[in-house]
């Protein structure tokens, strides 16, 4: 509960609040627009594989959790409940770390499989094996094309 | 007295009075009401689906070898002609953000007991979900309508290697003299016509002159099938979000007018628990905004 802020501290959390907010999205827009070639052509560090794009993905990240934290714990109030509240609201979300470990891992080998049989499709067909083949399971008609 | 079976009405059930009330015994966990603490509880477990949401899309994203770069889809303006990469979608963020101050000052203003400022700054929070509703459906008809996007369709890729344009017969493709040439990691859109009913996009063929297909010429494909999907999907949900927590503040706020919860003489709870819905909402557009539009 807000109960021990005076009305001028609460409305002045309001103006705080926009002002935050407004200004941290102001700046990542305007990060994501310089660092992805929109403001000067030739810095294109925002999309291309490399160190400055995780540093470009890291800054970006960090932003978005302030704004969270913020909303959360002043436009929500979690600074004023109590902590077994606050506990028992953010503690469960830690599961999330290891849901986006596992599945990000899961998808970067789903990706390698995916260009492996890629790769293995568009190798020039090879033609059929002179003698008697071995190690191959005949069907009928396979070799004789 | 008519106000306090309004306030519990949860425990009005009858009962003689000599057994000893199970939930009235002692002081609510957390020093927070049944309502609110409910709340919060409903919001880890609405938390949970949209991380579900936007892991299968980071999963997904990371299976594929390109994916759109979305500051060249979503780059449109309403009324404007012009390449103006996230700044809708910025205005949108701020049409949120706002909401969500108006609705701070509401929930200020319920623990004054202030009707008048309550319905007030409930009523400019639900203008503003509605003019985020409204955008959104703007964003999605330029996507379906204007781009070709659906769940099945992508027609934004991304070039995998440097390379000319050529047409169907091999020919290069030549634009005021001058061969296209396209870059790696470059974007498209294949336009898209509508053709006995049913919508084809474009051909376009690129010889590459570097990367795996060097020499080759290939036909520009579609980009992964998932983006359309997800992004229906994923801003769907949220847009749902939004549309439902509409209509619980207008239905909230219209009680508020009626003098229902100051009857209740409890600081206009119900405000603060449809405001912590709102925040939530706004919350989950924060993590959207930066999957979707940022990264």
């Amino acid at each position: 509960m807000a109960g021990h802020q005076t009305y001028q501290e609460q409305i002045s959390l309001v103006f705080k609040g926009l002002g935050i907010l407004g200004a941290i999205t102001i700046v990542e827009v305007a990060f994501a627009l310089f660092a992805k070639g929109h403001i000067i052509p030739s810095v294109t560090f925002g999309k291309d594989p490399g160190f400055g794009h995780v540093i470009y993905m890291l800054a970006m990240i960090g932003a978005s959790l302030y704004k969270a934290y913020f909303i959360i714990f002043y436009f929500m109030h979690m600074a004023y409940e109590i902590r077994g509240l606050v506990w028992s609201v953010l503690f469960p979300l830690l599961l999330l770390v290891w849901a986006i470990i596992a599945f990000f891992q899961e998808g970067t080998s789903w990706g390698r499989r995916r260009e492996f049989v890629k790769e293995r499709n568009e190798l020039p067909a090879q033609s059929a094996p002179v003698g008697r083949p071995q190690g191959y399971l005949l069907l009928p008609g396979v070799l004789h094309g | 007295m008519a106000e306090t079976s309004v306030a519990h009405a949860h425990d009005t059930h009858d009962h003689d009075g000599e057994e000893p009330e199970l939930w009235e015994g002692g002081q609510s966990p957390f020093m927070a009401s049944y309502g609110k603490i409910m709340m919060w509880y409903f919001l880890v477990s609405d938390a949970f689906t949209f991380a579900g949401f936007l892991i299968a899309y980071g999963t997904l994203r990371f299976s594929m070898p390109t994916w759109p770069e979305p500051d060249f889809v979503f780059a449109s303006f309403p009324f404007v002609h012009a390449h103006w990469p996230l700044v809708f979608v910025t205005f949108m963020t701020f049409v949120l953000i706002f909401s969500s101050v108006t609705m701070v000052r509401a929930v200020q203003e319920g623990h004054r007991e202030n009707q008048r400022g309550v319905v007030f700054w409930m009523f400019l929070t639900v203008l503003g979900g509605a003019v985020f509703l409204g955008s959104q459906a703007y964003e999605w008809t330029t996507l379906i309508k204007g781009e070709n996007v659906s769940v099945t369709r992508n027609p934004f890729g991304r070039y995998v290697a440097d390379g000319v344009l050529v047409d169907a017969t091999g020919k290069e493709v030549v634009e005021n003299g001058l061969p296209v040439t396209v870059k790696k990691n470059q974007s498209y859109l294949l336009h898209g016509h509508e053709h006995n009913g049913t919508i084809e996009l474009e051909k376009k063929y690129v010889r590459y002159i570097d990367g795996q297909y060097a020499g080759q010429t290939k036909a520009v494909e579609e980009g992964p099938k998932a983006f359309g999907a997800l992004f229906f999907f994923i801003t769907g949900f949220h847009g749902f979000h939004v549309f439902s927590g509409v209509v619980f503040l207008a239905v909230i706020m219209l009680n508020a007018m009626g003098g229902v919860y100051a009857s209740r003489k409890n600081g206009y709870e119900m405000v603060e628990k449809i405001g912590l819905y709102w925040h939530f909402v706004d919350l989950v557009w924060v993590f959207v905004f930066l999957v979707f539009y940022l990264l």
